[in-house]
């Protein structure tokens, strides 16, 4: 089994409502994973992500849409007869079974004949690597076996696709970096459609092909991790997906160029754009620099209210006016960074603004 | 650091002191009934010849059958007054959970052979049921028979043990335990029994050992309704009738202590490594749903039929005591106070007594408790753990038994400066109180140590003061509550104990309450008196644990506030 792709489906949610008495935590929600995709679901805690796994599961029921796993309608289906592997953020590893008999449970459930079982439970903990721990019980396992027993007892089953509700937050920082990794070969090497839910968007962004970001029950944006983090749709989208600056101001078109006036007395001229009146701009940390106060370069000025030192960065929150502004700099041998207090200048990159 | 502890002489005073008194009370009496178990009477050489001359009897091994099949029945059928409303409770937002988890443990509050005498007016061949209906039906059930009258009034009793250790058990499984089964394909009996059933399977066999081990010792229920061929009543009368000297009493003594042993190492091995506690924290336990209308009439149906039964005895015993005459009727002739006015004018001894031993027993088990958890807890003296474990020890040992090993322990001394017998003087009663009670004491008061912070003393102590002024000023008063808590159980408790106080009261006027209800119930005459002096004794356990109760959840309550300001 272990090489042979999986019989996978993509997923299609339409126009899901989902509430529970009177609060309502899914606002009609569609969206369509494709097949031997890796989705994730992003967002911050209470945002919905996990109840819209658990519906396609089946732990959840919508008032209103509709689920398909491929062609097949399944939200009518309790969950047992989905055929959707689940692994869930606890692991939910049986303590009173062996890792085999954890592994070789839905096998039995679907009564298959005794020497398929072994061999797929074979195939199952030697591709997680834990053919020697059979006949341990979970709680002689650490969170990291436990976490690949989990997998092993989900995948062997052959789902149509694979649910992962937070299945990293259980873990260490280290052993978590090394398991996003591990997830992802797995889950290229079964083809199967994969979504992955997650407040971290470090682990979004790494392992995803696309990411939904949630928030409030509601999809804010849908995007490979690069389109999320230049072209954010909203603020909310923006702050989220890294740090960003915002600055309100106006923006007015002088001949051919467009010019963005902000509050604070900046002036950028800006290619490509066609807006006009009252926006916002955003920009990355790192598209904004320090310079000497005053200069031809500087677009605006501030004091450093504090500088944290990153190792790779030194990052600075500057004030300008009443607003604080975050600057990355690049950190290298021999460099004198700013001193807290300082009157500094801002240059900024232009071609790198976001108009929202 | 230094591997020398700093040594305390007073400590090393109080662990001998309480090595003595468990020695002198608990070990060493049951020791003698071993001993006196294994001894040829006419030779005085260890020897088996008396328990083959146990099995060889055939009234004993019918003793023995009967105990056996009546713990194994009671357990049987408190399972099947357990498993309905556990599962009621936990599978479904039903409104009735609230009745059962209040009313399904009243039972607890009534010492069995209280009520059995009142069951056998409502149940018995010419009680309240069967008279009725015989008119309707024209037919009778033989609830209260010989073995069967045990048997129902033993689980009607106990078993609030299994409910409570099986609704625990079923709330400690975390839903993703279900979810996980359903998402690989698992559903309805198949998922309860590879998985909601296992899982539940330690709680359910710690509550029915304990059930089966309560049963099996238990010697007031059988004597009170006249069923002599079991174990218990046969060593009580041996011994109360052949005399001191016959070996069969300590035979049996010998058997109820193995059993008991059997019973606590089957629940251990069921709880062992199992920790199967999976809630997360967040996480819900199994999931519930809403009843449909027919199954919620059908449940509420169930569960007001279990708990009419269950709490029958309660009625009946308060129907005895107000009754004038009840017999052959299905209700009492009339309905009078006179019962509880004579109690209280002519035998207020019984009352008295037992406040005075129920307390002093109590202070004691505190005392010791608190020593005991201290000495494990917060010194370095070697062997400090074998006081815990002695102390546990008396889990396994019935009250007949100890009540055995005092009379043959103690036989022929006198008590201090006097020439009564010493093993049936009133204050060995209440030290065989204390034992009893000393295990359930020492676990309250080791929690109520456990909760005081080891940091809390040290400032004292850092401060100046020593170990004696940080245990009377710091320690103790954080451990009030616990230890309140400990005394009211122990207290309640220690007034309905039947067994041991049966083998060790001499005179009427030095017996407690739960010997002047066995008495009173033996004639047809004392049985509203009788019932009066029951009603007393639900009414201290009652009031017993409720207090007990709200001491231990007002400590709870204070707790988490102080950690809320912290």
């Amino acid at each position: 089994m272990s090489l042979k792709k999986l019989q996978s489906v993509g997923i299609e949610l339409k126009n899901i409502d989902l509430s529970y008495g009177d609060t309502q935590v899914i606002k009609n929600v569609s969206l369509k994973i494709n097949k031997g995709e890796f989705f994730a679901f992003l967002g911050p805690s209470g945002c919905g992500k996990s109840t819209l796994l658990r519906l396609i599961a089946g732990f959840e029921q919508c008032q209103n849409g509709e689920v398909f796993l491929g062609d097949e309608e399944v939200s009518r289906l309790p969950p047992w007869k989905r055929n959707v592997g689940m692994v869930f953020q606890n692991y939910a590893l049986w303590p009173h079974m062996t890792i085999w008999k954890n592994v070789s449970f839905g096998l039995e459930e679907r009564k298959l004949p005794h020497n398929e079982i072994n061999q797929r439970v074979n195939d199952a903990l030697e591709l997680v690597g834990l053919q020697d721990y059979a006949q341990r019980r979970p709680n002689q396992l650490s969170g990291g076996q436990q976490q690949r027993v989990a997998l092993a007892r989900t995948i062997v089953i052959e789902p149509r696709v694979l649910l992962l509700d937070e299945p990293l937050s259980n873990l260490d920082a280290k052993l978590r970096v090394h398991m996003r990794q591990e997830l992802l070969e797995l889950q290229r090497k079964l083809g199967l459609t994969t979504i992955f839910v997650t407040h971290d968007q470090e682990e979004a962004n790494t392992t995803s092909d696309r990411i939904a970001v949630l928030q409030d029950g509601i999809v804010q944006q849908v995007g490979s991790p690069m389109d999320l983090y230049d072209k954010p749709e909203n603020l909310f989208v923006a702050q989220f997906l890294g740090s960003a600056n915002v600055l309100k101001g106006k923006i007015k078109t002088e001949g051919n160029d467009a010019i963005f006036e902000g509050e604070q007395g900046l002036k950028v001229s800006l290619s490509n754009c066609d807006a006009e009146g009252s926006k916002s701009i955003i920009f990355r940390p790192q598209n904004i620099f320090l310079c000497e106060q005053g200069s031809g370069e500087a677009d605006l000025n501030g004091i450093v209210k504090k500088r944290e030192f990153l190792g790779n960065l030194v990052r600075y929150e500057i004030q300008v006016d009443q607003q604080q502004i975050l600057v990355d700099e690049i950190y290298g041998l021999g460099k004198e960074p700013a001193e807290e207090g300082m009157q500094v200048g801002l240059s900024m990159d232009s071609d790198h603004v976001i108009i929202m | 650091m230094t591997s020398k502890a700093y040594k305390n002489p007073g400590q090393t005073a109080l662990f001998f002191f309480i090595a003595l008194f468990l020695l002198s009370f608990l070990i060493i009496p049951v020791v003698k009934v071993f001993y006196v178990a294994f001894i040829d009477v006419n030779t005085g050489n260890l020897t088996f010849i008396n328990f083959v001359d146990f099995f060889n009897t055939s009234l004993f091994m019918e003793s023995f059958y009967n105990s056996f099949y009546v713990a194994a029945m009671s357990v049987l059928l408190a399972t099947l007054i357990s498993l309905p409303l556990a599962y009621f409770t936990t599978r479904f937002e039903f409104k009735g959970s609230i009745i059962i988890q209040s009313l399904g443990f009243v039972p607890l509050i009534m010492p069995p052979f209280v009520g059995a005498v009142a069951m056998q007016l409502l149940f018995g061949s010419n009680g309240s049921i069967n008279l009725l209906m015989d008119e309707y039906f024209g037919f009778t059930i033989p609830f209260m028979e010989g073995l069967n009258g045990v048997i129902f009034v033993q689980s009607l009793h106990y078993f609030p043990f299994i409910l409570i250790n099986l609704s625990a058990s079923l709330n400690n499984i975390d839903r993703s335990m279900e979810e996980s089964a359903q998402n690989l394909g698992s559903s309805g009996m198949r998922l309860f029994r590879r998985i909601v059933f296992p899982l539940a399977m330690p709680g359910y066999v710690a509550g029915a050992s304990l059930v089966f081990i309560k049963v099996f010792d238990d010697l007031g229920t059988p004597l009170l309704l006249n069923v002599n061929n079991m174990l218990a009543p046969q060593a009580y009368l041996r011994i109360s009738s052949i005399g001191i000297d016959d070996p069969m009493g300590y035979v049996i003594a010998v058997i109820l202590v193995i059993f008991s042993l059997f019973a606590m190492w089957i629940a251990s091995l069921a709880l062992k490594g199992k920790d199967y506690s999976t809630v997360q924290k967040g996480g819900g336990g199994l999931a519930k749903r809403k009843m449909r209308p027919m199954e919620r009439l059908i449940a509420y149906f169930i569960v007001i039929f279990i708990l009419l039964t269950v709490l029958s005895p309660h009625f009946g015993l308060t129907m005895l005591s107000f009754g004038t005459i009840w017999s052959y009727s299905i209700l009492p002739d009339g309905f009078t106070p006179d019962h509880y006015v004579e109690i209280f004018s002519e035998t207020p001894e019984f009352m008295m007594n037992t406040l005075l031993y129920a307390s002093l027993a109590a202070s004691i088990d505190i005392i010791l408790g608190t020593s005991i958890a201290y000495l494990v807890l917060r010194t370095k003296i070697r062997f400090r753990h074998w006081l815990d474990y002695a102390a546990m020890a008396a889990l396994a040992v019935p009250g007949l038994v100890l009540g055995i090993g005092y009379l043959r322990t103690f036989l022929g001394a006198s008590i201090p400066f006097g020439d009564a017998p010493l093993a049936t003087w009133w204050v060995m009663l209440v030290i065989a109180l204390s034992i009893r009670r000393l295990p359930y004491a020492l676990r309250a008061c080791t929690s109520a140590l456990q909760q005081v912070s080891r940091s809390l003393e040290e400032a004292a102590e850092n401060l100046g003061a020593n170990k004696a002024k940080t245990i009377q000023r710091i320690v103790l008063p954080l451990m009030s509550g616990g230890l309140l808590a400990g005394f009211v159980t122990s207290f309640a408790t220690a007034a309905v104990e039947l067994s041991a106080t049966i083998m060790l009261v001499s005179t009427e006027s030095d017996a407690p309450l739960a010997y002047g209800i066995y008495v009173f119930m033996q004639s047809a005459a004392g049985r509203g008196p009788g019932a009066a002096l029951g009603m007393v004794a639900v009414l201290i356990v009652g009031l017993g644990t409720y207090f007990s109760h709200r001491i231990i959840e007002k400590g709870r309550l204070e707790r988490s506030l102080e950690s809320n300001h912290k």
